[in-house]
């Protein structure tokens, strides 16, 4: 089971206290922007993910805690947590992805 | 060798140490007819339609690991074709009719047993929607029937009926055609088989690469092993397979999830059946060996590492001991997870893709297993003729844009 740090509680919590809510950063259509939708767009909006495998930005929902949703940081392949981050901020750079990692790993040698 | 009793009792005679390998682990040549990505059970399979029903025998199947470790190896041996829609109900009996004397034609023992899947009923809910199933099924020809809660006690005795539990059984639909399979035997007979015919099969052969012409139309694949060329290529990786599509260009609308089963301590025969319930969440089988075969849903994150966590594995446990109180002391043995590539509307998706000599077989999410025949056909049917079946026509990938999905994910007999 995973222990899941939530970025609005500030705190490690354990995996049942959370729900998986699909891949980050996924933006509605705004019909002002794009007024004429074409079937291949709206394809890509409803169906089409990244399943990467590797590090992969997706969301997770707090729900049996303070029932926020938040975004996360996981290695699809060791299911480790590289970083979370609260709802409504950018998506992360390869760079700062790193940055997290790196900061990860020296924290552990630590303890 | 042909497999038989004579040729039992011959190797009897040399204490077993003279048998022959089943299939020669071959070297990639430079250039195929061609290619099949992914050595599981479809894979084979299709390897083996392609030389046996159409005509194409200079294949290679490249495995990245060894043929039958991924889902094939990883399942829970269920057969059954109890689908609702039309598409669904003709590809899945597709495959159970294959499956039937399938072991006589591979001259390889699979152990189908076509013992019944009893799907159990609950509710009002679970009553009616079974009720549609099986009328549904019975006008697409689909063998299936109702079951009064006490034909179900006659058909399986260990299920407690008993009208005061929390989920009484209120009926159950049963499939008579359907049952298990020795799933290692599947990719091992079908290799056997394949390889007799000219196929070569290559396993610790990752595809790291597809190579595309001026034209767009594939020209071979970088491996592990060297590039291999071909102007035809099936992939089929399961739940790694929007990672080779994208290999070619494609994304795909696939997520893969990890499916975790387990086992239990080998004890006597006891459950005759499979037994699914979709409303208390698990279902149960005997294998030959002895031990209670354990499933359920997947797991809530998607994710590539063939394993997940111990907390799900209760919840199947406890939904069993819910269903069969008679095996609440029974202790579980080992556990493992396949990595399972699921669809939107949770229907696989079989025929060709945007990219010319190119063809996919994927997104059959967590019930794969009993489709291996049908599906493997249909794939190397679309390979071969450069257009798909008639049966795997409607599972094509441009339905997630035209909109015409097969939705078997609330209405389908399955546990997800």
């Amino acid at each position: 089971m995973f222990e899941i740090h939530c970025p609005y509680c500030n705190e490690k919590r354990a995996e049942i206290e959370f729900s998986y809510a699909g891949e980050a950063h996924i933006v509605r259509p705004n019909a002002k922007q794009q007024p004429v939708m074409s079937d291949e767009d709206w394809s890509r909006y409803m169906f089409i993910r990244d399943n990467i495998r590797g590090e992969h930005a997706e969301r997770w929902w707090h729900n049996a805690g303070c029932n926020m949703f938040f975004n996360a940081i996981r290695n699809t392949v060791t299911d480790k947590f590289v970083m979370t981050y609260k709802m409504g901020s950018p998506r992360r750079t390869a760079k700062q992805i790193d940055v997290a990692r790196e900061t990860n790993t020296a924290d552990k040698a630590k303890t | 060798m042909k497999y038989s009793a004579a040729s039992l009792f011959a190797n009897a005679l040399s204490g077993h140490k003279k048998w022959p390998v089943q299939f020669p682990d071959k070297e990639p040549k430079k250039s195929y007819d061609a290619i099949i990505v992914g050595g599981g059970g479809h894979g084979l399979g299709a390897a083996y339609y392609l030389a046996k029903r159409y005509g194409i025998t200079n294949v290679a199947v490249l495995e990245k690991g060894w043929i039958g470790g991924g889902n094939t190896g990883r399942n829970t041996t269920i057969i059954r074709s109890n689908y609702l829609f039309d598409e669904s109900a003709a590809m899945y009996d597709h495959a159970v009719d294959l499956w039937d004397g399938l072991g006589q034609e591979l001259n390889y023992n699979l152990m189908f047993s076509k013992r019944g899947v009893l799907m159990l009923a609950h509710n009002v809910h679970d009553v009616q929607s079974f009720q549609r199933h099986v009328h549904a099924n019975r006008l697409n020809g689909v063998d299936n029937k109702w079951m009064t809660p006490e034909e179900c006690k006659a058909f399986c005795p260990p299920l407690d009926i008993s009208q005061n539990r929390r989920y009484p059984v209120m009926g159950a639909a049963l499939q008579m055609r359907a049952g298990t399979a020795r799933h290692d035997s599947v990719a091992w007979g079908y290799a056997r088989a394949a390889s007799k015919l000219g196929v070569d099969i290559i396993q610790n052969c990752m595809v790291t690469g597809i190579r595309r012409g001026a034209d767009g139309a594939v020209e071979g694949v970088e491996t592990q092993k060297g590039y291999i060329a071909s102007n035809k290529i099936g992939v089929s990786a399961a739940g790694n397979s929007s990672v080779v599509m994208e290999m070619a260009g494609l994304r795909f609308p696939l997520e893969s999830y990890p499916l975790q089963a387990l086992v239990s301590e080998p004890i006597k025969p006891i459950m005759p059946c499979v037994v699914m319930s979709n409303a208390v969440h698990a279902y149960i089988s005997q294998s030959d060996k002895g031990e209670l075969v354990i499933g359920a849903g997947t797991d809530q994150y998607t994710s590539y590492s063939q394993r997940g966590p111990l907390h799900l594995q209760e919840h199947n446990v406890a939904a069993i001991c819910e269903i069969f109180p008679i095996f609440k002391r029974q202790r579980m043995l080992r556990s493992w997870g396949g990595i399972v590539d699921v669809t939107p509307d949770r229907s696989p998706i079989v025929g060709k893709t945007p990219v010319k000599g190119l063809y996919v077989n994927c997104g059959w999410g967590t019930g794969g297993f009993k489709a291996t025949p049908g599906a493997a056909d249909m794939l190397a049917y679309t390979i071969a003729h450069d257009a798909p079946h008639k049966i795997n026509a409607p599972f094509n990938l441009d339905r997630f844009v035209g909109g015409r999905l097969i939705d078997e994910a609330a209405a389908a007999a399955v546990a997800h």
